[in-house]
Protein backbone atom coordinates (compact mmCIF):
# COMPACT_ATOMS: atom_id res chain seq x y z
CA UNK A 1 0.00 0.00 0.00
CA UNK A 2 3.05 2.86 0.92
CA UNK A 3 4.43 2.11 -2.81
CA UNK A 4 0.74 3.46 -4.13
CA UNK A 5 1.06 6.25 -1.89
CA UNK A 6 4.84 7.10 -3.10
CA UNK A 7 3.37 6.48 -6.65
CA UNK A 8 0.88 8.73 -6.55
CA UNK A 9 3.22 11.53 -4.48
CA UNK A 10 5.70 10.99 -7.48
CA UNK A 11 2.81 11.57 -10.24
CA UNK A 12 1.63 14.29 -8.10
CA UNK A 13 5.36 16.07 -7.90
CA UNK A 14 6.32 15.50 -11.45
CA UNK A 15 2.94 17.06 -13.07
CA UNK A 16 3.18 19.92 -11.25
CA UNK A 17 7.46 19.97 -11.96
CA UNK A 18 6.19 19.60 -16.05
CA UNK A 19 3.05 22.39 -15.21
CA UNK A 20 5.83 25.05 -13.91
CA UNK A 21 8.15 24.84 -16.45
CA UNK A 22 5.74 24.80 -19.39
CA UNK A 23 4.19 27.65 -17.97
CA UNK A 24 7.67 29.83 -18.76
CA UNK A 25 5.75 32.97 -17.63
CA UNK A 26 4.62 32.09 -13.93
CA UNK A 27 8.27 30.99 -13.57
CA UNK A 28 9.93 33.90 -14.65
CA UNK A 29 7.82 36.18 -12.88
CA UNK A 30 7.99 34.72 -9.25
CA UNK A 31 11.63 35.06 -9.71
CA UNK A 32 11.19 38.95 -11.19
CA UNK A 33 8.86 40.05 -8.74
CA UNK A 34 11.10 39.58 -5.59
CA UNK A 35 14.20 40.99 -7.95
CA UNK A 36 11.86 44.13 -8.76
CA UNK A 37 11.39 44.36 -4.96
CA UNK A 38 14.77 44.43 -4.07
CA UNK A 39 16.02 46.36 -7.01
CA UNK A 40 13.97 49.34 -6.77
CA UNK A 41 11.83 49.34 -3.68
CA UNK A 42 14.92 48.37 -1.25
CA UNK A 43 17.00 50.91 -3.13
CA UNK A 44 14.61 53.44 -2.22
CA UNK A 45 14.22 52.76 1.37
CA UNK A 46 17.73 51.99 2.44
CA UNK A 47 18.25 55.59 1.81
CA UNK A 48 15.61 56.61 4.60
CA UNK A 49 15.23 53.41 6.62
CA UNK A 50 18.29 52.68 9.03
CA UNK A 51 18.27 48.80 10.78
CA UNK A 52 19.80 49.06 14.37
CA UNK A 53 20.95 45.40 15.46
CA UNK A 54 18.15 43.27 15.30
CA UNK A 55 18.06 39.42 15.92
CA UNK A 56 18.83 37.28 14.46
CA UNK A 57 21.76 39.97 13.13
CA UNK A 58 24.27 41.04 15.14
CA UNK A 59 25.54 44.19 13.22
CA UNK A 60 24.07 46.90 11.75
CA UNK A 61 22.41 45.86 8.23
CA UNK A 62 21.60 47.04 5.03
CA UNK A 63 17.95 47.26 4.27
CA UNK A 64 18.26 45.03 1.19
CA UNK A 65 19.91 41.80 3.77
CA UNK A 66 16.67 42.94 5.94
CA UNK A 67 13.93 42.56 3.12
CA UNK A 68 15.43 39.61 1.51
CA UNK A 69 13.93 36.80 3.90
CA UNK A 70 10.37 38.89 3.75
CA UNK A 71 10.60 38.62 0.23
CA UNK A 72 11.29 35.19 0.14
CA UNK A 73 8.24 34.81 2.14
CA UNK A 74 6.34 36.67 -0.02
CA UNK A 75 7.63 34.20 -2.79
CA UNK A 76 5.96 31.31 -0.92
CA UNK A 77 3.14 33.29 -0.29
CA UNK A 78 2.13 34.01 -3.84
CA UNK A 79 3.53 30.70 -5.26
CA UNK A 80 0.53 29.56 -2.58
CA UNK A 81 -1.57 31.38 -3.56
CA UNK A 82 -0.89 31.35 -7.48
CA UNK A 83 -1.61 26.90 -6.36
CA UNK A 84 -4.81 27.65 -4.83
CA UNK A 85 -5.48 29.67 -8.29
CA UNK A 86 -4.55 26.44 -10.49
CA UNK A 87 -6.65 24.87 -7.77
CA UNK A 88 -9.72 26.53 -8.08
CA UNK A 89 -8.77 26.31 -11.79
CA UNK A 90 -8.41 22.83 -12.28
CA UNK A 91 -12.08 22.55 -10.51
CA UNK A 92 -13.85 24.65 -12.65
CA UNK A 93 -12.20 22.91 -15.86
CA UNK A 94 -12.62 19.59 -14.24
CA UNK A 95 -9.48 17.88 -13.57
CA UNK A 96 -10.00 18.64 -9.63
CA UNK A 97 -12.58 15.54 -10.09
CA UNK A 98 -9.52 13.32 -11.23
CA UNK A 99 -7.63 13.88 -8.15
CA UNK A 100 -10.19 13.47 -6.03
CA UNK A 101 -11.90 10.11 -7.38
CA UNK A 102 -8.63 8.65 -7.25
CA UNK A 103 -9.19 5.47 -4.44
CA UNK A 104 -6.19 6.83 -2.20
CA UNK A 105 -7.40 9.26 1.05
CA UNK A 106 -8.32 12.76 0.04
CA UNK A 107 -6.19 14.10 2.74
CA UNK A 108 -3.46 12.53 1.22
CA UNK A 109 -4.41 13.84 -1.99
CA UNK A 110 -4.32 17.27 -0.64
CA UNK A 111 -1.18 17.19 1.30
CA UNK A 112 1.04 15.64 -1.76
CA UNK A 113 -0.50 18.72 -4.06
CA UNK A 114 0.83 20.78 -1.15
CA UNK A 115 4.20 19.38 -0.70
CA UNK A 116 4.54 18.76 -4.36
CA UNK A 117 3.45 22.42 -5.05
CA UNK A 118 6.60 23.64 -2.32
CA UNK A 119 9.34 21.87 -3.86
CA UNK A 120 8.94 22.78 -7.32
CA UNK A 121 9.18 26.47 -6.17
CA UNK A 122 12.45 26.01 -3.84
CA UNK A 123 14.61 26.23 -6.79
CA UNK A 124 13.25 29.51 -7.76
CA UNK A 125 13.73 30.39 -4.21
CA UNK A 126 17.18 29.63 -4.25
CA UNK A 127 17.96 31.15 -7.55
CA UNK A 128 16.59 34.55 -5.82
CA UNK A 129 19.09 34.23 -3.09
CA UNK A 130 21.75 33.66 -5.38
CA UNK A 131 20.77 36.98 -7.52
CA UNK A 132 20.45 38.59 -3.55
CA UNK A 133 24.29 37.81 -3.38
CA UNK A 134 24.82 41.05 -6.26
CA UNK A 135 23.08 42.84 -3.48
CA UNK A 136 26.08 41.57 -1.14
CA UNK A 137 23.28 40.36 0.71
CA UNK A 138 25.56 36.92 1.71
CA UNK A 139 24.39 34.95 4.36
CA UNK A 140 26.16 32.22 6.19
CA UNK A 141 26.69 29.48 3.31
CA UNK A 142 25.51 26.67 5.68
CA UNK A 143 22.45 29.07 6.44
CA UNK A 144 21.35 28.30 2.76
CA UNK A 145 21.12 24.42 4.17
CA UNK A 146 19.30 25.46 7.57
CA UNK A 147 16.75 27.48 5.74
CA UNK A 148 15.88 24.68 3.45
CA UNK A 149 12.85 22.84 6.30
CA UNK A 150 11.94 26.16 7.08
CA UNK A 151 11.36 27.29 3.97
CA UNK A 152 9.75 23.56 3.23
CA UNK A 153 7.42 24.56 6.60
CA UNK A 154 6.34 28.11 5.79
CA UNK A 155 5.69 27.13 1.79
CA UNK A 156 3.65 24.36 3.10
CA UNK A 157 1.80 26.75 6.07
CA UNK A 158 1.33 29.39 3.23
CA UNK A 159 -0.13 26.75 0.61
CA UNK A 160 -2.17 24.84 2.93
CA UNK A 161 -3.95 28.68 3.22
CA UNK A 162 -4.70 29.24 -0.56
CA UNK A 163 -5.88 25.21 -0.22
CA UNK A 164 -7.85 26.57 2.39
CA UNK A 165 -9.15 29.77 0.31
CA UNK A 166 -9.70 27.66 -2.88
CA UNK A 167 -12.09 25.23 -1.07
CA UNK A 168 -13.91 28.62 -0.61
CA UNK A 169 -14.07 30.68 -4.00
CA UNK A 170 -16.60 29.37 -5.84
CA UNK A 171 -15.56 30.99 -9.04
CA UNK A 172 -12.51 31.39 -10.66
CA UNK A 173 -13.45 35.83 -10.86
CA UNK A 174 -13.60 35.76 -7.34
CA UNK A 175 -9.66 35.46 -7.36
CA UNK A 176 -9.02 39.30 -7.78
CA UNK A 177 -10.80 39.62 -4.76
CA UNK A 178 -9.06 37.39 -3.02
CA UNK A 179 -5.79 39.02 -3.92
CA UNK A 180 -6.78 42.02 -2.78
CA UNK A 181 -8.66 41.57 0.26
CA UNK A 182 -6.42 38.54 1.56
CA UNK A 183 -3.03 38.52 -0.05
CA UNK A 184 -1.56 41.92 0.03
CA UNK A 185 -2.90 42.28 3.89
CA UNK A 186 -1.21 39.38 4.92
CA UNK A 187 1.57 40.31 3.07
CA UNK A 188 1.99 44.39 4.11
CA UNK A 189 1.29 43.65 7.73
CA UNK A 190 3.73 41.65 8.25
CA UNK A 191 7.43 41.80 9.41
CA UNK A 192 8.72 41.09 5.73
CA UNK A 193 9.28 44.86 4.90
CA UNK A 194 9.51 45.99 8.11
CA UNK A 195 11.03 44.79 11.73
CA UNK A 196 8.09 45.00 14.31
CA UNK A 197 9.70 47.99 16.33
CA UNK A 198 9.39 49.98 13.26
CA UNK A 199 5.71 48.96 13.19
CA UNK A 200 5.47 49.45 16.82
CA UNK A 201 6.69 53.18 15.98
CA UNK A 202 3.93 53.91 12.85
CA UNK A 203 0.99 52.18 14.67
CA UNK A 204 0.77 50.14 17.74
CA UNK A 205 -2.05 48.11 16.40
CA UNK A 206 -0.72 47.61 12.88
CA UNK A 207 1.88 46.15 15.49
CA UNK A 208 0.30 43.84 17.17
CA UNK A 209 -1.35 42.45 14.04
CA UNK A 210 2.08 42.17 12.42
CA UNK A 211 3.07 40.31 15.49
CA UNK A 212 -0.01 38.14 15.38
CA UNK A 213 0.07 36.99 11.23
CA UNK A 214 1.51 33.62 10.76
CA UNK A 215 2.93 35.25 7.51
CA UNK A 216 5.07 37.35 10.45
CA UNK A 217 6.36 34.04 12.09
CA UNK A 218 6.81 32.46 8.38
CA UNK A 219 9.03 35.19 7.53
CA UNK A 220 11.07 35.54 10.99
CA UNK A 221 11.53 31.39 10.68
CA UNK A 222 13.37 32.14 7.06
CA UNK A 223 15.42 35.02 8.98
CA UNK A 224 16.65 33.07 11.87
CA UNK A 225 17.23 30.06 9.72
CA UNK A 226 18.94 31.54 7.02
CA UNK A 227 21.50 33.02 9.80
CA UNK A 228 21.70 29.59 11.74
CA UNK A 229 19.39 30.33 14.39
CA UNK A 230 16.26 28.62 15.47
CA UNK A 231 13.18 30.98 16.30
CA UNK A 232 10.89 28.33 18.66
CA UNK A 233 8.45 30.79 18.98
CA UNK A 234 7.70 31.45 15.05
CA UNK A 235 8.06 27.43 14.18
CA UNK A 236 5.51 26.52 16.93
CA UNK A 237 3.19 29.29 15.44
CA UNK A 238 4.10 28.39 12.01
CA UNK A 239 3.13 24.60 12.73
CA UNK A 240 -0.20 25.67 14.41
CA UNK A 241 -0.78 27.48 11.73
CA UNK A 242 -0.30 24.65 9.33
CA UNK A 243 -2.19 21.73 11.33
CA UNK A 244 -5.25 24.50 10.89
CA UNK A 245 -5.21 25.64 7.61
CA UNK A 246 -4.70 22.25 6.40
CA UNK A 247 -7.45 20.72 8.81
CA UNK A 248 -10.10 23.83 7.13
CA UNK A 249 -8.49 22.67 4.09
CA UNK A 250 -9.34 19.09 4.29
CA UNK A 251 -12.61 20.11 5.55
CA UNK A 252 -13.41 21.97 2.84
CA UNK A 253 -12.67 19.44 0.18
CA UNK A 254 -14.50 16.94 2.09
CA UNK A 255 -17.46 15.71 0.04
CA UNK A 256 -19.98 15.46 2.74
CA UNK A 257 -18.85 18.18 5.56
CA UNK A 258 -17.39 20.78 3.00
CA UNK A 259 -18.16 23.91 0.57
CA UNK A 260 -17.16 21.33 -2.04
CA UNK A 261 -20.23 18.91 -1.00
CA UNK A 262 -22.89 22.13 -1.11
CA UNK A 263 -21.68 22.93 -4.59
CA UNK A 264 -23.59 22.57 -7.50
CA UNK A 265 -22.44 19.65 -10.27
CA UNK B 1 -23.17 -9.75 -8.71
CA UNK B 2 -24.50 -6.09 -9.24
CA UNK B 3 -21.61 -3.81 -10.35
CA UNK B 4 -23.66 -0.85 -9.15
CA UNK B 5 -26.08 -0.84 -6.41
CA UNK B 6 -28.20 3.03 -5.96
CA UNK B 7 -30.68 2.21 -3.09
CA UNK B 8 -33.18 5.45 -1.85
CA UNK B 9 -30.50 8.23 -3.21
CA UNK B 10 -31.71 11.27 -2.22
CA UNK B 11 -29.44 14.46 -2.25
CA UNK B 12 -30.11 17.94 -2.26
CA UNK B 13 -27.75 21.45 -2.53
CA UNK B 14 -28.90 23.87 -0.15
CA UNK B 15 -33.13 24.16 -0.21
CA UNK B 16 -33.12 22.86 -3.55
CA UNK B 17 -34.05 19.19 -3.96
CA UNK B 18 -31.99 17.58 -7.06
CA UNK B 19 -32.08 13.67 -6.66
CA UNK B 20 -35.36 12.29 -5.26
CA UNK B 21 -35.18 8.87 -3.94
CA UNK B 22 -33.27 6.99 -6.92
CA UNK B 23 -32.94 3.36 -6.63
CA UNK B 24 -31.67 1.45 -9.45
CA UNK B 25 -29.51 -1.92 -9.98
CA UNK B 26 -26.87 -2.23 -12.93
CA UNK B 27 -25.86 -6.10 -13.42
CA UNK B 28 -22.33 -6.82 -14.12
CA UNK B 29 -21.03 -6.81 -17.62
CA UNK B 30 -24.17 -4.87 -18.53
CA UNK B 31 -24.43 -1.58 -21.07
CA UNK B 32 -26.82 0.74 -19.29
CA UNK B 33 -28.22 4.28 -19.89
CA UNK B 34 -28.96 7.15 -17.68
CA UNK B 35 -31.08 9.32 -20.03
CA UNK B 36 -32.40 12.17 -19.16
CA UNK B 37 -33.09 16.01 -20.07
CA UNK B 38 -30.51 18.63 -18.84
CA UNK B 39 -30.73 19.25 -15.43
CA UNK B 40 -32.29 15.92 -14.43
CA UNK B 41 -29.82 15.16 -11.63
CA UNK B 42 -27.32 12.62 -13.65
CA UNK B 43 -24.19 14.65 -13.17
CA UNK B 44 -25.39 14.35 -9.50
CA UNK B 45 -26.21 11.21 -9.50
CA UNK B 46 -22.16 9.82 -11.17
CA UNK B 47 -21.08 12.85 -8.81
CA UNK B 48 -22.33 10.28 -5.64
CA UNK B 49 -21.29 7.28 -7.40
CA UNK B 50 -17.50 8.98 -8.18
CA UNK B 51 -17.70 9.98 -4.25
CA UNK B 52 -17.40 13.53 -5.17
CA UNK B 53 -20.12 14.11 -3.09
CA UNK B 54 -21.58 12.07 -0.16
CA UNK B 55 -25.15 11.00 -0.43
CA UNK B 56 -26.86 12.16 2.45
CA UNK B 57 -29.40 9.37 2.42
CA UNK B 58 -29.57 6.11 0.75
CA UNK B 59 -26.38 4.09 -0.07
CA UNK B 60 -24.27 3.35 -3.20
CA UNK B 61 -22.08 0.41 -3.81
CA UNK B 62 -19.78 -0.84 -6.36
CA UNK B 63 -19.25 -4.77 -7.31
CA UNK B 64 -20.34 -5.17 -3.05
CA UNK B 65 -18.16 -2.17 -2.11
CA UNK B 66 -20.09 0.88 -0.06
CA UNK B 67 -18.75 3.95 -1.56
CA UNK B 68 -19.03 6.14 1.49
CA UNK B 69 -17.06 2.95 3.92
CA UNK B 70 -14.98 1.66 1.58
CA UNK B 71 -14.33 4.51 -1.14
CA UNK B 72 -10.70 3.27 -1.96
CA UNK B 73 -12.11 -0.53 -3.21
CA UNK B 74 -15.49 1.11 -4.65
CA UNK B 75 -13.03 3.85 -6.90
CA UNK B 76 -10.24 1.42 -7.37
CA UNK B 77 -13.07 -0.65 -9.47
CA UNK B 78 -14.91 2.28 -11.47
CA UNK B 79 -13.21 4.37 -14.28
CA UNK B 80 -15.03 8.04 -14.35
CA UNK B 81 -14.99 9.82 -17.69
CA UNK B 82 -16.67 13.39 -16.65
CA UNK B 83 -18.99 15.46 -18.69
CA UNK B 84 -15.89 18.15 -18.56
CA UNK B 85 -12.55 17.76 -20.32
CA UNK B 86 -10.55 16.84 -17.18
CA UNK B 87 -6.96 16.45 -19.41
CA UNK B 88 -4.47 18.14 -18.47
CA UNK B 89 -3.96 20.45 -21.67
CA UNK B 90 -0.51 21.63 -20.55
CA UNK B 91 0.78 18.09 -20.20
CA UNK B 92 1.49 15.49 -23.46
CA UNK B 93 -0.91 12.79 -23.97
CA UNK B 94 1.24 9.83 -22.66
CA UNK B 95 1.94 12.37 -19.13
CA UNK B 96 -1.57 12.65 -18.63
CA UNK B 97 -2.09 8.71 -18.81
CA UNK B 98 1.19 8.71 -16.10
CA UNK B 99 -0.39 10.78 -13.87
CA UNK B 100 -3.59 8.75 -13.71
CA UNK B 101 -1.66 5.92 -13.51
CA UNK B 102 0.25 7.30 -10.27
CA UNK B 103 -2.85 8.05 -8.81
CA UNK B 104 -3.85 4.64 -9.15
CA UNK B 105 -0.91 3.25 -7.47
CA UNK B 106 0.57 1.54 -11.01
CA UNK B 107 4.63 1.67 -11.59
CA UNK B 108 5.63 3.80 -14.18
CA UNK B 109 6.84 0.70 -16.29
CA UNK B 110 3.44 -0.86 -16.20
CA UNK B 111 1.86 2.64 -16.80
CA UNK B 112 3.62 3.27 -20.02
CA UNK B 113 2.76 -0.68 -21.09
CA UNK B 114 -0.82 -0.74 -20.37
CA UNK B 115 -0.90 3.20 -22.02
CA UNK B 116 0.55 1.89 -25.07
CA UNK B 117 -2.11 -0.97 -25.20
CA UNK B 118 -5.15 1.73 -24.55
CA UNK B 119 -3.95 4.41 -26.71
CA UNK B 120 -3.86 1.71 -29.04
CA UNK B 121 -7.20 0.32 -28.84
CA UNK B 122 -8.89 3.71 -28.99
CA UNK B 123 -6.48 4.77 -32.09
CA UNK B 124 -4.78 7.74 -30.42
CA UNK B 125 -1.71 5.78 -30.06
CA UNK B 126 -0.15 8.31 -32.71
CA UNK B 127 -0.28 11.87 -30.33
CA UNK B 128 1.18 10.04 -27.76
CA UNK B 129 3.70 12.76 -27.22
CA UNK B 130 1.78 15.53 -28.40
CA UNK B 131 0.47 18.49 -26.06
CA UNK B 132 -3.69 17.51 -24.76
CA UNK B 133 -3.84 21.78 -25.84
CA UNK B 134 -3.91 20.22 -29.48
CA UNK B 135 -5.47 17.79 -29.97
CA UNK B 136 -9.91 17.85 -31.03
CA UNK B 137 -12.29 17.12 -29.46
CA UNK B 138 -12.89 13.67 -30.32
CA UNK B 139 -9.27 12.98 -29.98
CA UNK B 140 -9.45 14.11 -26.41
CA UNK B 141 -12.55 12.09 -25.50
CA UNK B 142 -10.43 8.78 -26.92
CA UNK B 143 -7.73 9.98 -24.41
CA UNK B 144 -9.75 9.99 -21.58
CA UNK B 145 -11.63 6.55 -22.36
CA UNK B 146 -7.95 5.42 -22.44
CA UNK B 147 -7.48 7.04 -19.26
CA UNK B 148 -10.18 5.71 -17.60
CA UNK B 149 -9.76 2.32 -18.70
CA UNK B 150 -5.62 2.32 -17.48
CA UNK B 151 -6.11 0.96 -14.18
CA UNK B 152 -8.12 -2.22 -15.40
CA UNK B 153 -11.55 -1.06 -13.89
CA UNK B 154 -14.74 -3.61 -14.00
CA UNK B 155 -17.01 -0.66 -13.82
CA UNK B 156 -17.00 2.30 -16.42
CA UNK B 157 -18.90 5.62 -15.17
CA UNK B 158 -19.42 8.01 -18.13
CA UNK B 159 -21.03 10.82 -17.96
CA UNK B 160 -22.01 12.51 -21.45
CA UNK B 161 -19.38 11.51 -22.86
CA UNK B 162 -19.97 12.63 -26.39
CA UNK B 163 -20.91 16.00 -25.33
CA UNK B 164 -20.07 18.54 -27.86
CA UNK B 165 -18.39 16.45 -30.55
CA UNK B 166 -19.82 16.31 -34.22
CA UNK B 167 -21.88 13.23 -35.24
CA UNK B 168 -19.38 11.11 -36.13
CA UNK B 169 -16.79 11.21 -33.81
CA UNK B 170 -20.01 10.62 -31.61
CA UNK B 171 -20.80 7.36 -33.21
CA UNK B 172 -17.24 6.53 -33.38
CA UNK B 173 -16.74 6.66 -29.34
CA UNK B 174 -20.52 5.02 -28.85
CA UNK B 175 -18.90 2.17 -31.27
CA UNK B 176 -15.75 2.16 -29.58
CA UNK B 177 -17.06 1.93 -26.16
CA UNK B 178 -19.69 -0.88 -26.94
CA UNK B 179 -16.90 -2.85 -28.73
CA UNK B 180 -14.92 -2.94 -25.05
CA UNK B 181 -18.07 -3.69 -22.98
CA UNK B 182 -18.63 -6.54 -25.21
CA UNK B 183 -14.87 -7.63 -25.56
CA UNK B 184 -13.69 -7.56 -21.80
CA UNK B 185 -17.28 -8.04 -20.07
CA UNK B 186 -16.96 -4.46 -18.43
CA UNK B 187 -20.22 -2.83 -16.89
CA UNK B 188 -20.83 0.73 -18.38
CA UNK B 189 -23.00 3.33 -16.93
CA UNK B 190 -23.41 5.92 -19.89
CA UNK B 191 -25.65 9.18 -19.49
CA UNK B 192 -26.91 10.93 -22.01
CA UNK B 193 -29.89 13.21 -22.90
CA UNK B 194 -29.92 11.83 -26.87
CA UNK B 195 -31.45 8.86 -28.06
CA UNK B 196 -30.02 7.71 -30.61
CA UNK B 197 -27.08 6.63 -28.29
CA UNK B 198 -29.41 3.90 -27.14
CA UNK B 199 -29.31 0.25 -28.01
CA UNK B 200 -32.69 -1.92 -27.85
CA UNK B 201 -30.59 -4.79 -25.47
CA UNK B 202 -29.45 -1.59 -22.88
CA UNK B 203 -30.59 -1.21 -19.61
CA UNK B 204 -32.53 1.82 -19.71
CA UNK B 205 -32.98 4.47 -16.67
CA UNK B 206 -34.72 7.40 -17.44
CA UNK B 207 -34.49 10.32 -14.74
CA UNK B 208 -36.67 13.61 -14.63
CA UNK B 209 -36.36 16.20 -12.24
CA UNK B 210 -34.39 14.01 -9.99
CA UNK B 211 -36.97 11.32 -9.76
CA UNK B 212 -36.66 8.02 -11.86
CA UNK B 213 -39.18 7.82 -13.93
CA UNK B 214 -38.97 4.38 -16.12
CA UNK B 215 -36.97 1.91 -16.00
CA UNK B 216 -36.24 -1.19 -18.45
CA UNK B 217 -35.09 -3.66 -21.14
CA UNK B 218 -34.52 -0.83 -23.70
CA UNK B 219 -36.48 -2.83 -26.36
CA UNK B 220 -39.23 -3.78 -23.40
CA UNK B 221 -39.56 -0.45 -21.57
CA UNK B 222 -42.03 0.92 -23.90
CA UNK B 223 -39.89 3.35 -24.40
CA UNK B 224 -40.93 6.72 -26.94
CA UNK B 225 -38.92 9.38 -28.27
CA UNK B 226 -41.51 11.74 -26.89
CA UNK B 227 -41.42 10.67 -23.46
CA UNK B 228 -38.05 12.64 -22.52
CA UNK B 229 -38.04 16.34 -23.48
Amino acid sequence: MSAAYSRAFAGILRREGLRMVRQRGRLLSALVRPLVWLAIFAAGFRAVLGLSPTPPYQTYILYETYIVPGLAGMMLLFHGMQSSLSMVYDREMGSMRLLLTSPLPRWFLLSARLLASVLVVLPVVYLFFLAARFWNVRPPVLGYVAVLPALILAGATLGAFGLFISSLIRQLENFAGVMNFVIFPVFFASTALYPLWRLEDASHWLALVAAANPFSHAVELIRFALYLRFDALSCAVVLGALAVFMAAAVIGYDPGRGFWGRREA
Amino acid sequence: MNALDIRNVSHSFGSVPVLRDVSLVVPEGRFAVLLGPNGAGKTTLFSLVSRLYHARTGSITVFGHDVRRQPAQALAAMGVLFQANTLDLDLTVIENLRYHAALHGLSRREAGRRAGIMLERLGVAAHRTRLVRGLSGGERRRVEIARALLHAPRLLLFDEPTVGLDPVARQDILTHVRDLCASDGLTVFWSTHLLDEIAPDDRIFVLEKGALVRSGEGADVGFVPEAVP
